[in-house]
């Protein structure tokens, strides 16, 4: 059924409320404009030099060492985050103690904080002459200028985005089921593992899908860390800037499809656990 | 939510257990912030005043500095109220009608929040580039977008396009349409239903999303540092500005640069949590009705 | 002002929610659409207001064709559920909206205005309450603002959906006693859905019964009470 544009008088109408035309069309619009057509830019562009150059470029040898370094990284970092960040967003949510508006308020820093500043910084900090750098260089540890750089600046990067996915949860938690727990005889670490735990599982995996997503197309707070070295240290977005400047445009695209891709998987795997847990529980 | 006290939960643990516990947590939930969140910032304005005060002013008031400040401000000031506009409508239009797709729709906004800041400058460079579909017919009428302010604000729009639209859908969704629904069948018109009932219910949840879009705006690297050049003065904003007086070891001058913007930062901050703290109830997507 | 609906049909996905149905109801009568949920009362009177749009047949007021006017124009006073009064503003404003909504050319001064908003106030019991907020009032309260407010405008037609489903059973007393004595004042041609019987049939002059998306009977509470015309309007009464 097609939807009318504006409410003329004789036609039939199926929404009372008004505006549907008028919304539709620059939404649309302005969606095709900025979204669409651009990645559509990409996926074409992607396949301009034929099948074999995609593969040649997409799945090159460097590229899979970025791909590897890129998603490797990110799954460490998001990983101790998942830990660090699950008792923030316990301290914060369930321990009353001074500070804790600020705490939350610093949570929110790296969300906030331009990418390009945050990798000057944890360079500072982490090299070998670094407050932090200078500390780990006598055990062997080196973090600037290694792919463990990347990990640290990935650390940064995704913090909010556990903290701030388990906190909501964490906060409605019905503490009538932990103290029909308690009376039911267990002890403080069952009810954390058997009542808790569960309820907010779904919430740290969507910020841990999230925080990975964001982290694997991260630029700034990376470059300036890392060695950038190729196939060591060399993140996947940094190689499509390469191939940029050497005006091989449909072999940047083809990386930026794979990592498009990716990034679209991990978010389609992510609605389909966070629909399973749904079913489950039954959403109530 | 009524916060469960010691004394009840004391039925599980001794006193003194639970304390030594939640004091540790604590501990470790302060340290790992303070290394993670604060050191850097702490780094930021200590590297920018290590050559004292002049140097400091010296290095933010130059000429490529003040090009670079002009530029983000111009940027930010096209992107942000752009993107506002495009966030109501498409919230008044999956959250006041029902239509086939809708699912896809709000899929869709959300996709720049997914992408990498540099495939979101990539996109520019194919369309507009010197190779790209347009470059040759731009070249042709002597438009300049990639290298130019033109192509900044293009990946700026793009950059920031979901954020005020995330912000309010959750909102509007919950509100419901009976408010709407009252004040047509009482007369008013679409405009004036949105511009007293809809828009008064959803002020501070929109003052919020573009406080982010805007953080968001001037602060963005990656996708801008693709599509811009870096030309000195000219197609710089101050996160460029930043990158550029690194590379060239000029480092304090880098960190002061990167002060004023981590100084945005904390603004940023400092009124976002304003909001939540005086109008929480009025931003989250709960209890409204 | 006499309501006519004819052949209306409205499925929702897989749900049909309105089978073909035709009613008539007289100028300035009072009638209830009772039944239970999922029954399509509520969708009825939405479709009558305008709030929805049937997929198959008209809708008449005076025997004009107003199937296809937006709500805005087809001069209705409707009464929410859940009040779905204006949160961000005073009692008073929020009974002016409609007349303040109107063009320059027809809307009334000031303290024409103003004026009127004590009328109504006084008309349900309100008086003096116009500068308090919404989240201030009791719900009995809000409810008897939402029904000054849509008297504003002097609708020829009153609509009320479940008006005092969220209250407590005093306070739902009070407001049918007030419903009743406001219709009988006005004459206004008054349709309201509930599902409690109690209260269908102490207030309306006329009851529709409504299965399924039909109506089964429609008539007056006695006569439904004496002679129920189906197996399920005979269980529904017991």
């Amino acid at each position: 059924m097609s939807f009318p544009l504006a409410a003329k008088p004789h036609r039939r109408r199926r929404t009372a409320l008004p505006g549907f035309g008028l919304t539709l069309g620059i939404t649309l619009f302005w969606l095709a404009l900025i979204v669409v057509i651009p990645l559509c830019a990409v996926v074409i562009r992607s396949t301009g030099g034929g099948w074999e150059h995609f593969v040649a470029v997409g799945f090159s040898p460097r590229a899979m060492a970025a791909y590897r370094v890129t998603f490797v990284s990110a799954l460490i970092a998001t990983s101790i985050n998942a830990f660090f960040g699950l008792i923030i967003a316990w301290v914060l949510i369930r321990i009353k103690f001074p500070g804790r508006r600020l705490l939350s308020a610093a949570i929110d820093l790296p969300f906030a904080l331009p990418t390009a500043v945050a990798g000057i910084a944890l360079t500072a900090l982490y090299a070998n002459t670094g407050w932090i750098g200078a500390h780990l260089e006598p055990m062997g540890i080196q973090i600037a200028y290694h792919p463990s750089g990347i990990v640290v600046a990935l650390i940064f990067i995704g913090l909010p985005f556990i903290v701030r996915s388990v906190e909501p949860v964490l906060a409605d938690l019905d503490r009538t089921l932990e103290e029909a727990a308690a009376t039911l005889g267990a002890n403080r670490w069952q009810i954390f593992a058997y009542v808790i735990f569960p309820a907010i599982l779904p919430a740290l995996l969507t910020g841990f899908a999230l925080a990975l997503a964001r982290c694997v197309g991260e630029y700034g707070s990376v470059i300036f860390i890392a060695g950038n070295m190729p196939k060591i240290s060399e993140i996947a977005p940094l190689l499509i800037i390469t191939s940029l400047e050497q005006y091989d445009y449909p072999g940047a695209s083809a990386i930026a499809v794979v990592m498009l891709v990716i990034s679209f998987s991990i978010l389609i795997a992510l609605n389909l656990i966070q629909g399973g847990w749904r079913r489950r529980m039954g959403d109530s | 939510m009524s916060e469960v006290t010691n004394r009840r939960t004391n039925q599980r643990l001794p006193a003194k257990t639970k304390i030594a516990l939640n004091a540790t947590l604590v501990l470790i939930a302060l340290t790992f912030v303070f290394i993670v969140v604060l050191l850097p910032l702490i780094v930021v304005l200590y590297e920018a005043s290590q050559e004292g005060w002049a140097a400091y002013v010296a290095a933010i008031t130059d000429s490529d500095a003040k090009s670079a400040i002009r530029l983000t401000l111009l940027v930010a000031a096209i992107a942000v109220p752009v993107n506002m506009i495009f966030g109501i409508c498409a919230a008044w239009l999956v959250t006041k009608h029902d239509f086939r797709g809708k699912d896809w729709l709000v899929a869709f906004i959300e996709i720049p929040f997914s992408v990498s800041p540099v495939v979101s400058g990539l996109v520019f460079i194919l369309l507009f580039g010197a190779h790209g579909w347009f470059g040759p017919w731009l070249q042709a009428h002597d438009i300049e977008i990639i290298f130019a302010v033109p192509g900044i604000v293009l990946a700026t729009v793009f950059v920031t396009l979901p954020f005020v639209a995330r912000q309010i859908i959750p909102l509007m969704h919950a509100q419901g349409r009976a408010a709407e629904e009252a004040a047509l069948s009482l007369g008013a018109s679409g405009w004036q239903t949105f511009w007293h009932v809809t828009l008064p219910d959803i002020r501070w949840a929109l003052l919020y999303g573009v406080l982010l879009s805007l953080a968001r705006a001037m602060g963005e690297f990656g996708a801008v540092s693709v599509v811009s050049g870096h030309i000195r003065g000219e197609t710089n904003t101050l996160p460029l500005h930043v990158e550029v007086l690194y590379n060239d070891y000029n480092f304090v001058a880098a960190f002061a640069v990167a002060s004023l913007l981590a100084g945005l930062a904390l603004v940023t901050l400092v009124l976002k949590s304003l909001l939540e703290w005086r109008h929480g109830n009025e931003l989250k997507a709960q209890n409204n009705s | 002002m006499t309501i006519e609906v004819r052949e209306i049909s409205r499925t929702f996905q897989a749900h049909v929610a309105l089978d073909a149905v035709s009613l008539k109801i007289e100028d300035g009568d009072f009638v209830a659409l009772l039944g239970p949920s999922g029954s399509g009362k509520t969708t009825l009177l939405r479709v009558i207001a305008g709030l929805e749009y049937a997929d198959v047949g008209r809708v008449y007021f005076a025997d004009i064709d107003v199937t296809n006017k937006p709500v805005q124009d087809r001069g209705i006073g409707f009464v929410f559920q859940n009040y779905a009064l204006f949160r961000h503003m005073t009692v008073a404003k929020n009974i002016a909206f409609g007349l303040n909504m109107l063009g320059r050319n027809r809307r009334p001064d000031a303290k024409a205005i103003e004026q009127r908003v004590t009328e109504l106030l006084d008309l349900v019991q309100l008086a003096g309450l116009g500068p308090r907020y919404p989240n201030q009032l009791s719900g009995g309260q809000r409810q008897r603002v939402a029904l000054a407010r849509a008297l504003a405008r002097d609708p020829k037609i009153l609509l009320l959906d479940e008006p005092f489903g969220a209250l407590d059973a005093k306070v739902r007393r009070e407001l049918r006693l007030a419903l009743r004595a406001i219709h009988e004042r006005l004459k206004i041609t008054t349709i309201f859905v509930t599902h409690d019987q109690e209260e269908a049939f102490a207030l309306a002059d006329h009851v529709a019964i409504l299965h399924n998306g039909k109506i089964e009977q429609f008539d007056t509470p006695s006569r439904i009470q004496q002679s129920p015309n189906s197996e399920f309007v005979q269980a529904f009464l017991a």
